[in-house]
This record gives C-alpha cells, sequence and structure tokens, in this order.
C-alpha cells in the first residue's frame, strides 16, 4: 500500500514536470535573423497588411497615416475581456524598447519578452507564417510611429483562464504551423494566401471557434458569430461569396459592395488597411479566395 | 361624472397613443434607409464607369452626381430620433454611438457632401474612380462608427 501511494505521488510528480515542460514558452532561435537588416518603409505595408492599427489604436480613434498605438480597445469574448495593449514606441508603457527577436517571439511564438504566454486574441497563430525579413521591417516601422506613456490596461479574465501557464496547453493542441490551403502553386494565389492566411489574419472573425476558442479550420472562412458583439461576420468562402475577383478587390480599395452598400464595423477599418496596399496585393486576396477547394 | 369620465377618457387616449408616440420610428427608419437606397443605386452607375464596364459619359455622370449632391442636402435630423437605434427596435442597424456622440452624424454627413463636388468635377473614368474612393472613404468612417455589421 505504502509503495502503492509513493508510485502514485511519483507518477503525479512526474506529470506535472511533463505538464510543466510542455507547456513552457518557446522561444524563435536567434539565428533566424542573423544578416537580416529592417527597412522601415518595407514595413509600412507589413504594418497596414497586419492591421496592427485596428485593435492597437485607443477606442473610438478614427484612422490616421501615422497611427498612435496606445491600445484600450476591449475584446469581449467567453473568456472574458481582453484589451489591447499599448505597442508605441513609448520605452516604458509601449514596445520602443524591444528588439526584433523580443516582436518576432511575440508575433510568432505568443510570447512576451519576459516569457509569458499571450493569448492568442492576438493572432499569433496567424502570423506565425510571416517571413522573418517582414518581422524585421515591420520593427523598423513601428519605431517611426508616435510614443504615447497610456498604461496598458490588464486583461479582465476569470479564473481558470487568468492562468496564463494554461496558454502553453492550448498552443499544443491548436497552434498549427500549416497553411489551410495548402498548395498554392500561383504566385498570386500564394502571395494572397500570405496576406489572408498571415498578415491579414481574416479567419479571426470569418472563421467559427470551438469551445476553448480555437479557430475550426474545417469551416475555414465560413462565417461566424461576431467574436466581440451582436451579430454575424460573413462567410466569404468560395460557396457563399459570389462576388467576381474584380469586385473583391474593388471592395477592399473602397468598401463599397457589388450592390454599392459599404462595410461598417471593424471590416471598415479592414478595407481602409487595404486601400493603403497595391492594387496587386487586393487582386491576389481576390485571387485567394477563389481558390479555396469548394 | 363627466369630469371623471373626461380623466378616464384622457388616460386611456394617452395609455394607448403613449407607446406608438414613443416608439414606432418605422417611418424614420425607412425613409434613412431609402436615402442610402438612392446613394447605392447613383454609386453603382458611377462605379461601373470607374471599373470600366461602362464608356464615361458625361450626361449620364452630371445626372448620377447631381443627385447624389441633392440627397447630401437632406437634412438628417428628424431622420434619427433618439430610441431609432439598433437595441431599441428591429430593422436598423444604427448603433446607440450615434446618440451617444452628438453632432458626429451631421459631420460624416456634411463630409460624404463635401466629397461629392469631387465627383461632380470628375472628367474621365479614372478622376472619377480617385473621387470616388473620397466618397467611399466618407461612407466607411461613418459606418464604422455608427452601424453594425451586417449578416
Amino acid at each position: 500500500m505504502r509503495r502503492l501511494i509513493r508510485f502514485a505521488v511519483g507518477l503525479a510528480v512526474l506529470g506535472m514536470i511533463a505538464g510543466w515542460v510542455l507547456t513552457r514558452p518557446v522561444t524563435l532561435d536567434d539565428s533566424v535573423f542573423a544578416g537580416i537588416t529592417g527597412d522601415a518603409a518595407r514595413g509600412e505595408p507589413v504594418f497596414w497588411a497586419a492591421g496592427c492599427a485596428s485593435c492597437h489604436t485607443a477606442p473610438k480613434v478614427e484612422e490616421a497615416d501615422r497611427p498612435i498605438l496606445a491600445g484600450g480597445q476591449a475584446f469581449a469574448s467567453p473568456f472574458g475581456t481582453f484589451y489591447a495593449p499599448n505597442i508605441s514606441s513609448d520605452p516604458a508603457e509601449g514596445i520602443g524598447g524591444w528588439s526584433v527577436i523580443q516582436l518576432a517571439n511575440a508575433m510568432q511564438r505568443g510570447v512576451s519578452p519576459d516569457g509569458a504566454h499571450y493569448y492568442p486574441a492576438f493572432p499569433y497563430t496567424a502570423y506565425q507564417h510571416v517571413t522573418p525579413q517582414d518581422v524585421a521591417d515591420l520593427h523598423a516601422y513601428l519605431a517611426t510611429l508616435p510614443a504615447d506613456a497610456t498604461p496598458s490596461r490588464p486583461h479582465d479574465v476569470g479564473f481558470p483562464f487568468n492562468i496564463r501557464r494554461a496558454v502553453g496547453g492550448w498552443k499544443l493542441l491548436f497552434l498549427n504551423a500549416d497553411y489551410v490551403l495548402a498548395d498554392a502553386p500561383m504566385p498570386e494565389v500564394a502571395r494572397g494566401r500570405y496576406l489572408v492566411e498571415a498578415l491579414g489574419h481574416c479567419a479571426e472573425c470569418h472563421t467559427p471557434r470551438n469551445a476553448l476558442g480555437a479557430l475550426n479550420r474545417g469551416q475555414w472562412l465560413k462565417g461566424a458569430p461576431n467574436p466581440s458583439g451582436p451579430g454575424r461576420i460573413p462567410a466569404i468562402d468560395p460557396a457563399s461569396l459570389k462576388w467576381a475577383e474584380k469586385d473583391i478587390a474593388y471592395y477592399l480599395e473602397t468598401g463599397f459592395t457589388p450592390e454599392f452598400d459599404s462595410a461598417g464595423g471593424h471590416m471598415a477599418r479592414v478595407v481602409g488597411n487595404f486601400a493603403r496596399l497595391t492594387p496587386e496585393d487586393r487582386q491576389a486576396v481576390a485571387a485567394y479566395l477563389k481558390a479555396l477547394p469548394r | 361624472m363627466k369630469f371623471v369620465s373626461s380623466a378616464v377618457l384622457f388616460a386611456a387616449l394617452t395609455m394607448a397613443a403613449a407607446p406608438v408616440l414613443a416608439q414606432d420610428f418605422t417611418g424614420q427608419v425607412k425613409a434613412r434607409q431609402g436615402q442610402f437606397r438612392i446613394m447605392a443605386i447613383n454609386l453603382g452607375i458611377l462605379g461601373a464607369v470607374a471599373k470600366g464596364e461602362v464608356a464615361f459619359d458625361a450626361a449620364a455622370v452630371k445626372r448620377a452626381t447631381d443627385t447624389l449632391a441633392a440627397v447630401s442636402m437632406i437634412d438628417q435630423g428628424p431622420l434619427w430620433p433618439k430610441g431609432s437605434d439598433n437595441m431599441a427596435m428591429d430593422g436598423t442597424n444604427a448603433l446607440p454611438a450615434i446618440w451617444d456622440n452628438a453632432g458626429d452624424l451631421g459631420a460624416k454627413w456634411a463630409a460624404f457632401g463635401e466629397s461629392v463636388k469631387g465627383l461632380q468635377a470628375a472628367t474621365d473614368a479614372a478622376t472619377l474612380g480617385k473621387a470616388l474612393g473620397a466618397t467611399g472613404g466618407t461612407c466607411k468612417a461613418c459606418h464604422d462608427a455608427n452601424r453594425a455589421p451586417l449578416g
């Protein structure tokens, strides 16, 4: 009996150690950025394509050419309310003091500079596909934007979701390193895949989630309840979205649907971002959406 | 006695009328949605030219831009009574934010009207397309702040 208890305790301790190891934050190797130099001018389109400003400006701030990324917008979810943090160039309250590798670990591994997991409300599941060059360029561009000393507001997340370490388990289960559209032989579709699945993180709103908040990849872009409010986010998979490629590209430029209604809500900001990209990029998004399997 | 019965009648009348007076804004909602529909139809005429689907015809473009200018002069005040938001009633996507930020809707409507001048000044498909982008920006700015997502 005593031996059995000892065995059970030992097994429990082993399990805890295994759990601790498995859920530890995993960071990138420093060598990823060897020989890569960031360029702010190249980083600007990366910034708009990644939609940073849409979530990280202060609440109710209108679009600006050089946004102040003070944070504070609230994102309600079944797990609590997340508040977008200050990512301005302020060295104390923002991320002005971060190195390229720190930004990369945040965006691509969901790990903060002090080694804690970020909640996946921050779309690192999409940003993991971003190229090291684009991260370095974005890092250079972010440094050129205004500093703001507003402190980040802590998330309002209850037990058990407030245990950050548990996010490590979530990552084990749901962080999928594969693109949904596995094959993109045409360069235009490959570019569109990069814009939709990686930088644009379109699926974060347009794809339904499971009970633990992970995207249901089998229902890719097939529409979902609005993650942060009433209503639904429309389906944009090929079976649902009948618009011509030209109409999709025009919508992303102007916000006008083929019926000349106009985007509202968060999508209006997405259009504001895509309007700053090249016509080729908007066309690439359209080509990707049409290339998805029906 | 007569006094009592007229008091009862008055009470009954006000009780019957009050919910109607306070709640029924379907006419205003129809009117504002109708003006947006007129805008969409005429923007569509211009959009077909901008996209290159239809040749630039100065007379047709003028009819559409004049119509948009006319719509932009409709006083929005009476169309947006307090209590006609999407929390208070069905059939509208108007967010309560409109009434929380007094003056915002009017300012954004004025920006739309201003952008129509750019459409009226267009001389070919390219300049029309550029001006249409600016007009689209004014639509988007208001929808971003004041309209719930559709769907």
